[in-house]
């Protein structure tokens, strides 16, 4: 248990990453480092698929990326109906390693564009819920 | 080209909203088609392929259920999902397991009745198609996924939402003579004009993508028969052979995909594997039907096929290179956006309107030039599962 606070509505509440939510909490973005092969994982997980290991570090994520490509969301699906408006988009950080948020409702629509300089930060809900979301750089 | 296995066979049930029963029946329409088509009986049927995309039937573990009411019991059946190309995989596995020589009819018979959940529930569903863990809980749903894809390329590319506009254009045009598309209505200009008050097409779904960029859903069922070489020729006049197949896969999560500017790998993936097990080229594909799901994927896909150089997709729907008469007639049948997009139906039907083509049998919809090779491409999910399958004479 623990995932279920992941997000706006999490649909899962076990996993073996759960430390994740945890490090949320603590305000961090991490993902997970193959301590035998230095394999780097975002979103976190606990196998590596390179060398198979389950031996993982967690790692802070990079705080400066690119926005590469959004959307914004008129409609919701089934249990997120209060939400829209809502942007979501793709972070590069260069490495191979990407993230895919919301965008923070701070930053106007209109000053969102493919190409900019964008950061991350975790977001509390009023009910408990943790997640992360994309901020201006 | 090899002539291992081909088409005896197909059928399609109208594509409709609201489907009045139940899916046994509604399997039964492509069904009836289909073998009638190829002339034969249960009895010639030696196995059956079953696909839809789980979770919008009650039913569970529906093969079953469904080779009982077709009277294809007591042969084997089984059931295949890859979401909406569910049916292209199921003719994968039909064409492996004849040329495996363990059967010699096969029966491939995709169907999916969405109209008994709502519209949002749908969505959600189809949000859950993508990463349950990482990416549902920000709210995600099949149009937002696209929408990534064609903001990188209006971005990178040039692409404007004229372009996206001009393929439903197409599309509607041909949705409007076919009469099994659950979409019959025409689709002009003004309708995406958002200075038009009734412009039904321009409201934002998830921009960049609108009303009018995204397929209809529908109700449907489609069924492909499959032989060997010695009952094709021993049932069929015309049997339509399976030059090459391709499939691939692709990360989940759009942190794990590379350049959005640059389409879904998985095209290009199944398109090569599939080129090459032909011996063709791009050049050779006379007619072809691709996955538009959106407006944006039939622009990809006129790149992950090599009809369009990479980024330059937008040219064919500006210079109509892809209406019946062009140089690559493409969704000549309304396509995904106008016929209908009944999830586990659709790549036995797009196999279906090709098989037509390539006979000669396609009604107003037919091509010019008396095609010889045609071309389906069908991706599940937003390009996590992707299948190219070539057609010819």
């Amino acid at each position: 248990m623990g995932f279920e606070k992941f997000g706006r509505k999490s649909f899962t509440a076990v996993t073996k990453v759960v430390k994740f939510v945890d490090l949320l909490a603590e305000g961090k973005i991490d993902g997970t480092l193959c301590k035998k092969c230095g394999a780097k994982f975002f979103p976190p997980r606990s196998d590596c698929a390179t060398c198979f290991s389950k031996d993982m570090d967690w790692f802070d994520m990079p705080k400066k990326g690119t926005l590469e490509t959004f959307t914004t969301a008129y409609y919701a699906p089934f249990g997120f109906e209060k939400d829209p408006p809502y942007t979501m988009a793709v972070v590069d950080f260069g490495d191979g390693l990407k993230l895919f948020a919301r965008v923070a409702k701070d930053i106007k629509l209109e000053d969102v564009k493919v190409g900019m300089d964008v950061g991350v930060r975790t977001l509390s809900y009023e009910d408990g819920q943790i997640s992360f979301e994309i901020v201006k750089a | 080209m090899e002539k291992d296995v081909a088409v005896i066979g197909v059928g399609q049930s109208s594509f409709v909203r609201g489907y009045e029963g139940s899916i046994r029946e509604l399997a039964f329409e492509a069904f009836r088609e289909a073998m009638q088509d190829a002339g034969i009986t249960q009895k010639d049927v030696s196995a059956s392929v079953f696909c839809s995309a789980p979770e919008y039937d009650k039913q569970r573990s529906p093969a079953g259920v469904l080779a009982e009411y077709l009277g294809l019991i007591p042969q084997p059946t089984f059931y295949i999902e890859t979401v909406c190309s569910s049916s292209s995989s199921g003719v994968k596995v039909g064409y492996s397991m004849i040329k495996a020589g363990l059967h010699d009819v096969v029966v491939v018979c995709g169907f999916q009745k969405m109209s008994e959940i709502t519209s949002a529930e749908s969505q959600e569903r189809m949000g859950r198609g993508a990463d349950i863990q990482w990416e549902a809980p920000f709210g995600t749903m099949m149009p937002a996924y696209y929408a990534l894809y064609a903001q990188a390329y209006m971005a990178k590319n040039g692409l404007t939402h004229d372009d996206m506009r001009d393929v439903r254009l197409k599309s509607a045009s041909y949705g409007m003579v076919n009469e099994r598309a659950v979409y019959r209505k025409g689709v002009k200009a003004e309708d995406f004009d958002p200075k038009n008050p009734d412009a039904k097409m321009a409201g934002p779904v998830a921009w960049p993508i609108r009303v009018g960029d995204a397929c209809a859903n529908a109700d449907g069922s489609s069924c492909i028969i499959l032989a060997n070489k010695e009952k094709a020729k021993a049932f069929s006049k015309k049997p339509i052979w399976i030059m090459g197949i391709g499939a691939a896969s692709e990360a989940v999560n759009m942190a794990a995909r590379p350049d959005f500017s640059q389409g879904l790998s998985v095209g290009y993936k199944a398109a090569a594997e599939a080129y090459k097990m032909a011996g063709i080229t791009a050049k050779d594909v006379k007619v072809a039907e691709v996955h538009d799901c959106f407006t944006i994927a039939e622009l990809m896909a006129y790149e992950g096929l090599g009809f369009a150089p990479m980024g330059e997709g937008k040219q064919l729907i500006r210079e109509k290179a892809t209406y019946k008469e062009g140089r690559i007639p493409v969704n000549v049948d309304g396509g995904l956006l106008s016929k209908g997009h009944p999830i586990g139906a659709t790549g036995g039907s797009q196999m279906r309107t090709i098989v037509l083509q390539l006979r000669g049998e396609a009604g107003p919809m037919q091509v010019p030039g008396d095609p010889g090779i045609g071309l389906v491409h069908n991706v599940g999910g937003v390009g996590l599962y992707g299948n190219v399958t070539i057609f010819g004479r």
